[in-house]
């Protein structure tokens, strides 16, 4: 009887104990992007004890100036690589220990051994997801669908195009449209060019991911720009649209997690890193429409018929993408002045 | 006339004046001093980054067309929505103020003022679904008209003139409404009597005595027109890129307050200088 009693008080003290070194992380991230799904979120702290609280921003700049303002509070964070090395660079984000991270074996070196997630001589964002921003067209307006990025400005689809509105990926796109390289573009003035006669086929600028969504289902637009991640998940939903990868190619960016370098709970971070790229975790994201995930054992285990791998699994069309690089300020500022020029002539 | 004032009645003065003043300083100076100060620096002081003090933000204006052309487009814009609430709005107040009485101006007056009760978020995507071609507009129109008509003004000016139109029709109304109701019926009986028309009557009387109400009312319209970005941004399309939206975007999307501060301070300023110059000009007219 006694014997029960203290192994009852034992385990009690056991279980408590476990609680106790349970921590609460805080993730920095897109709402809606992966990390806060009820089911991920729950599904992890059953597995590990620890608990997610999260916390949004709405563009990369807004992402630096909380991790600068708000040292400590964060402990997991959403890096796009192309700004990876600036965070690296202010002393933002701290090295990952690959140790601890085991699906990280599953990654393929090149995504690893990315140079701008590298930063600094080591890795400070693990690659989680990347997709291509290219272009949709809605099904029903083509008998058979484009393969070449000059749909945009064809005559018989004038009126029904959209870009975003966003400059870096205005001037980009039309970088791929005049044959040159989007981290390094040459000839500004042939994008000057080609983004004015683009002006007029345009009916509006679309910003979010819902207003495409309802542009396309209003039959406002015949082709527009998107993200991949976000087409799949507008197939899934059953709009008419099809996702493109024109012959001339497509902008490809890479999302990585990072531990910021004030964080105080890496234990609990990299064990949340960790899951994110786990195989379990993407297939089930996945069928709610994800971008494609860096993990190559995640990739293989979707079903054949998985946006994911019938577009971006093929390997010409990933030959096609030109990945982004980290932009300097002035010449981000240049695309500013140049995009708001080409609006403000409208 | 303060030096006339007893102790007792200076207290009283301060005690109803301090509410509204501690409050202006509150909730307009001191944001509006940080902006002010925003303004001035080469980057935002938040965390680590250093900064000083420079007026790079103020040139930038003047270093490309684009912003002399967007505030001139947004003051064009001003204009057209101001003239359309002056026509539309100024009618509907005389006829509220002079003609109806009883029940039915309650219910009109509701009517004017119901707009304000809904978000104006909510008051701009419903004119969306009306505008939008195969919508609420063109599906009834064509249920109506015998022939087939093709209305879709939705990314389009007028869609943003209509869309600002609605939002502030109400203050030409109210405002003008209050001062043609404080015109004295036996004025314009007299004015009758001594055989004027209805256009001079208009003119010599009603407009002259009701124009501190309809000027209020316009600045009103004016001053948060020129400055919109909401509406544009949503019912103009390619054509929606004003002002007000290149200074959502310093703040929204490019994280560069320091211009969207610069820009709103000249905007600022150019709104007083057109104030300033007209001023004179109408209170002429009034006399």
């Amino acid at each position: 009887m006694t014997r029960t009693m203290f192994h009852a008080t034992a385990m009690a003290l056991a279980v408590a104990g476990s609680t106790a070194g349970a921590d609460e992380i805080r993730v920095l991230n897109w709402q809606g992007y992966g990390t806060d799904a009820d089911w991920a979120v729950a599904a992890f702290t059953q597995a590990t004890g620890h608990t997610v609280v999260h916390e949004y921003f709405n563009s990369e700049q807004e992402m630096l100036t909380k991790l600068r303002t708000n040292p400590g509070a964060y402990d997991v964070v959403l890096i796009n690589a192309a700004f990876t090395p600036q965070a690296q660079a202010e002393g933002l984000i701290g090295p990952i220990d690959t140790a601890k991270i085991a699906n990280l074996a599953d990654v393929p070196a090149d995504l690893t051994g990315n140079a701008d997630l590298n930063a600094g001589g080591a890795l400070h964002g693990v690659p989680w997801t990347w997709g291509l921003t290219s272009f949709a067209v809605n099904t029903t307006a083509f008998d058979t669908l484009p393969t070449s990025i000059e749909v945009f400005w064809d005559p018989a689809h004038a009126g029904k195009v959209s870009i975003r509105d966003d400059a870096l990926e205005a001037i980009q796109f039309a970088a791929i449209a005049t044959g040159q390289d989007i981290n390094d573009i040459a000839d500004l003035d042939a994008v000057r060019d080609k983004l004015a006669a683009l002006m007029p086929q345009i009916r509006t600028y679309w910003g979010s991911e819902n207003d495409w969504n309802q542009f396309m289902a209003a039959g406002d637009l015949d082709v527009a720009t998107f993200w991949s991640g976000s087409a799949s998940r507008s197939m899934e939903s059953g709009l008419p649209v099809q996702f493109i990868v024109p012959e001339e190619g497509a902008i490809g960016w890479l999302d990585g997690l990072s531990i910021p370098a004030s964080s105080t709970r890496t234990d609990a971070a990299h064990a949340f890193i960790d899951w994110m790229i786990d195989p379990e975790f993407y297939v089930r994201w996945a069928a709610e429409g994800a971008p494609a995930s860096a993990n190559a054992k995640a990739a293989a285990a979707l079903p054949e018929d998985a946006f994911n791998k019938r577009v971006l699994g093929d390997p010409e069309v990933v030959a096609r993408v030109q990945f982004q690089r980290p932009v300097p300020d002035e010449t981000r500022e240049a695309y500013l002045a140049l995009w708001q020029e080409l609006k403000a002539a409208q | 006339m303060s030096a006339a004032l007893a102790p007792r009645d200076r207290l009283r003065l301060l005690g109803l004046l301090t509410p509204a003043y501690l409050w202006l300083t509150v909730a307009i100076f001191l944001p509006l001093s940080a902006m002010l100060f925003f303004s001035l620096l080469s980057d935002v002081p938040f965390g680590d980054a250093p900064w000083h003090v420079t007026a790079d933000n103020y040139l930038a204006f003047f270093q490309t067309t684009t912003y002399a052309k967007l505030l001139w487009k947004s003051i064009k814009l001003g204009l057209m929505v101001t003239l359309a609430c002056v026509l539309v709005g100024y009618p509907c107040a005389y006829v509220l103020a002079k003609t109806i009485r009883g029940r039915a101006r309650e219910a009109l007056f509701l009517l004017v003022i119901l707009p304000f009760w809904s978000n104006s978020l909510v008051r701009i995507f419903s004119w969306a679904i009306v505008l939008r071609g195969n919508g609420v507009l063109e599906v009834g129109l064509n249920a109506i008209l015998p022939f087939e008509v093709d209305v879709n003004l939705m990314f389009s000016t007028p869609a943003i003139v209509i869309g600002l139109v609605h939002s502030y029709l109400p203050y030409v109304i109210l405002t003008s409404y209050l001062a043609l109701q404080a015109i004295d019926d036996s004025l314009i009986d007299a004015a009758r009597s001594m055989g004027a028309g209805k256009l001079t009557i208009l003119r010599r009387i009603v407009l002259p005595l009701s124009l501190p109400g309809l000027v209020a009312g316009a600045v009103l319209v004016f001053v948060p027109v020129v400055g919109s970005f909401m509406e544009p941004r949503i019912l103009g399309g390619r054509v929606g890129t004003y002002y007000g939206t290149v200074i959502e975007d310093q703040f929204v999307a490019v994280f560069n307050w320091p211009l969207g501060a610069a820009l709103s301070f000249i905007l600022l300023a150019v709104v007083l200088l057109i104030l300033a110059v007209t001023s004179p000009v109408l209170r002429r007219a009034q006399a």
